[in-house]
C-alpha cells in the first residue's frame, strides 16, 4: 500500500536492479570463466581469448583429470572424510545439543557443561600443541586425523540446542508424562522435529569437510593420502614470479586450462549442496548468533 | 525417594549423551591449551612437554626484536581492519537493495547467486584469482588492456597485494553477510512505515528514518564484535595468494606462526607468537562484547 510510482521510484528501481545484477554477475563470473576456460584449448587460454564461452571447443582437460591417477585418489579420500566426519560430528552435536538444550532445573549441571563448550570457542590450543596432540594420539598419516581433532564443534552444538530450546515446551513435557526416557524423547520425538535445523546442520558440515585443506597439509606426510584440497592447493595456487617477464615455457601454458577443469570439478559437490539449505540459513544464522 | 532415584537415572542419561563429546573436546581442545606452556619452554620434542628446559619470557624477547614480528603484526591489523570496516559495510548496502527488490523469486535467485563464493574453499578461489588476475592474458589484465593500460602483475605486487586481499575477501563473503541484515530488516514494525507515510514520507525518507535507526543497533553490536577479530588476517586466503615477493605485504601472524613452526621446527617460538596472539585477540574480543553491550544496551533497551 504504500507503492506510490513515482519517477524517482522508477528511476531508483532500474538502478537497484543495475547494480544487483552487477553484484550477481560478478559471483557468476569466476565460475563461468573457469568453466569456459576448462572447456577451451590451451592456445586459446594461453592467447588470452577465452572470456565466457569455450574457445576452440575441446574435453582434453577433462580428459586428463579423469586419468590422472592422484586426483581421482585425493577426490576418493575427500569423499571418505566428508562422509565419516558427517557421520561423527552429526552425532556428537546430537548427543552435545540435546542435554544442553534442558533447562537448569530440568538439568542442574547443564550450565558447567555449557561453560566448558564455550570456552573451546574462545581459546584455541594453537597450531603445534594440536598438531602434537593430532600425532601423540596416533592420527597422523590416517583418515581419522582429518576427523577426529573437529569432531566436536561447540558452535554448531549451540546452535542445535538453540534449536530444540525454541520448540515449546508441552512437548517434552507429555512425553515424560507418557514415561518416555531421554534418549527415546531425543530419538523419536526431538530430532523428528529438528529436520530443518539438522538440515543446515549437514550443509555446514559437509561444506567445512570438503573445503578443508590444512589439516591435510599439517597430518599427512605422503601427498598420496592428501584430500582433494590439499593435493590441488600444490597444483592449483602457485604464483610465478617470472611470469611477469612472460616467460612462457609450453608446459606451464598447457597446465591452465587443467587447472580450471580440476577447480571447476572440485567446486562441482560444493556448488550442489549449497542451495538446498538455503530456506534454512536465516533461521541457523539469526538462532545461532543468539548464544547462550 | 523413589522420585529421586528416577531423576538420578534421568541425569545419568545426560551425562552419559554428553561423554563422547566431552571426551573429545578434552583431547582435543583442552589439552593443546595446555600445550601453550611450550611456548616458556625450549622445546624439544624427544624431551616432550614435562622434560624439555624452562626459559621463563626468553621466546617473548626473541620474538619482540624480530623484525619480522613486528611487520607481520602491522600486516595483520591493516588487513583485518580493513576487512572488518568493509565487511559489514557492503553486505548493509546490499541487504538494503535487496530488501528494495519487491519480487520474491528474483530476491530469491539474486541470493542463491551472491551466496555462492562464500562456499567456495580458498585453495579454488585463490586459483581462480590468480588466473583472473594474471599477468599474462587474465581477464582483469585484458580488461585493463582495452582501456590502454599497461598489464599489472597485482599478486606480484606489493602495493596491489593487501587490497586484492581485503577486496576479494569482501566480495566473497558480501552476499553471505547480507542474511544477517536482512533478518533484522525483517524485524522492523511495519506499522512503522505506515506512520512515516501518513506522515507523508516518501521511500527515501522512509529508509533514512524507519530503516537505518530500525537496523542500527544491529551494524553497530556486529561491528563492535567484529573487532575481536582484528588479529585474524585470514590465514587460508593469504597463505593461498602470498608468494615470496609479496611477503613484504602480505605475512601475518598467522603465516608466521606457520613459517616459524612446521616449516622451520621452532616448535617454542612459534607457540610464543601464537599465544601472544590468542592473548590480544583475546582482549579485544572481550573488550568488544563489553563495548556492544554497552553500546547496544544503551541504543536498543
Amino acid at each position: 500500500m504504500y507503492y506510490k510510482s513515482s519517477f524517482l521510484r522508477k528511476v531508483f528501481v532500474v538502478c537497484n536492479s543495475c547494480i544487483l545484477i552487477l553484484a550477481c554477475a560478478s559471483c557468476l563470473f569466476p565460475i563461468l570463466h573457469t568453466l569456459a576456460l576448462s572447456l577451451s584449448s590451451a592456445d586459446a587460454v594461453a592467447a588470452g581469448r577465452v572470456s565466457l564461452l569455450p574457445v576452440e571447443f575441446q574435453l582434453d582437460a577433462y580428459l586428463h583429470v579423469m586419468e590422472d591417477a592422484r586426483f581421482l585418489s585425493a577426490f576418493l579420500v575427500s569423499v571418505k572424510r566428508v562422509l565419516l566426519g558427517l557421520m561423527v560430528e552429526l552425532c556428537m552435536t546430537i548427543l552435545a545439543g540435546y542435554p544442553l538444550s534442558k533447562t537448569k532445573k530440568q538439568f542442574p549441571k547443564r550450565n558447567v557443561y555449557m561453560g566448558f563448550f564455550l570456552v573451546t570457542m574462545c581459546f584455541w590450543g594453537g597450531l603445534i600443541p594440536s598438531y602434537l596432540v593430532v600425532k601423540q594420539t596416533g592420527l597422523v598419516d590416517t583418515i581419522w586425523a582429518l576427523v577426529l581433532p573437529g569432531a566436536v564443534n561447540a558452535g554448531n552444538v549451540i546452535l542445535l540446542q538453540n534449536y530444540f530450546k525454541s520448540l515449546p515446551d508441552e512437548i517434552y513435557d507429555s512425553a515424560q508424562v507418557d514415561g518416555a526416557g531421554e534418549w527415546r524423547i531425543l530419538l523419536q520425538i526431538f530430532l523428528p522435529l529438528a529436520k530443518p535445523i539438522l538440515a543446515v546442520l549437514v550443509v555446514y558440515i559437509v561444506v567445512a569437510h570438503w573445503n578443508s585443506w590444512f589439516d591435510g597439509m599439517l597430518y599427512m606426510n605422503h601427498a598420496e593420502k592428501f584430500p582433494l584440497q590439499t593435493y590441488l592447493q600444490t597444483i592449483v595456487v602457485e604464483i610465478d614470479p617470472k611470469e611477469v617477464f612472460n616467460v612462457k615455457d609450453l608446459q606451464n601454458i598447457s597446465t591452465r586450462n587443467m587447472k580450471a577443469a580440476q577447480i571447476f570439478v572440485a567446486m562441482i559437490p560444493v556448488l550442489c549442496v549449497y542451495p538446498f539449505a538455503q530456506k534454512h540459513f536465516i533461521k541457523g544464522i539469526v538462532l545461532g548468533s543468539v548464544k547462550g | 525417594m523413589n522420585v529421586k532415584k528416577k531423576k538420578k537415572k534421568k541425569y545419568l542419561a545426560f551425562h552419559l549423551m554428553l561423554l563422547l563429546p566431552v571426551l573429545f573436546l578434552v583431547v582435543y581442545s583442552y589439552i593443546p591449551m595446555g600445550g601453550f606452556i611450550i611456548a616458556f619452554q625450549d622445546f624439544k620434542p624427544i624431551k616432550g612437554f614435562l622434560k624439555s628446559e624452562w626459559v621463563g619470557l626468553d621466546n617473548f624477547m626473541t620474538i619482540f626484536k624480530n623484525p619480522f614480528f613486528g611487520r607481520a603484526l602491522i600486516n595483520t591489523v591493516i588487513i583485518a581492519f580493513w576487512k572488518i570496516i568493509f565487511g559489514q559495510l557492503v553486505p548493509l548496502v546490499f541487504s538494503i537493495l535487496l530488501n528494495e527488490v519487491a519480487h520474491a523469486g528474483r530476491k530469491r535467485v539474486a541470493q542463491t547467486i551472491i551466496y555462492m563464493p562464500y562456499f567456495i574453499s580458498w585453495v579454488l578461489m585463490s586459483g581462480i584469482i590468480i588466473e583472473i588476475f594474471s599477468p599474462s592474458g587474465g581477464a582483469v589484465n585484458r580488461l585493463l588492456e582495452l582501456v590502454g593500460i599497461e598489464p599489472i602483475f597485482f599478486l606480484g605486487s606489493n602495493a596491489w597485494f593487501k587490497p586484492i586481499i581485503v577486496a576479494t575477501d569482501v566480495w566473497k563473503r558480501f552476499g553471505w553477510g547480507t542474511i544477517i541484515y536482512m533478518a533484522a530488516l525483517s524485524g522492523i514494525d511495519l506499522n512503522l512505515y505506515e506512520a512515516a507515510m501518513l506522515d507523508g514520507a516518501g521511500r527515501w525518507k522512509q529508509t533514512l528514518h524507519v530503516t537505518l535507526p530500525g537496523i542500527a543497533p544491529t551494524v553497530i553490536m556486529l561491528l563492535t564484535l567484529s573487532f575481536g577479530d582484528i588479529l585474524n588476517a585470514g590465514f587460508d586466503q593469504v597463505y593461498n595468494l602470498m608468494s615470496g615477493v609479496t611477503m613484504e605485504a602480505g605475512d601475518i601472524l598467522d603465516t608466521l606462526v606457520y613459517r616459524l613452526g612446521i616449516e622451520q621446527g621452532q616448535y617454542s617460538i612459534s607457540t610464543a607468537v601464537g599465544l601472544f596472539k590468542s592473548m590480544v585477540g583475546m582482549m579485544f574480543v572481550l573488550l568488544s562484547y563489553k563495548l556492544a553491550h554497552k553500546i547496544t544496551g544503551y541504543r536498543a533497551f
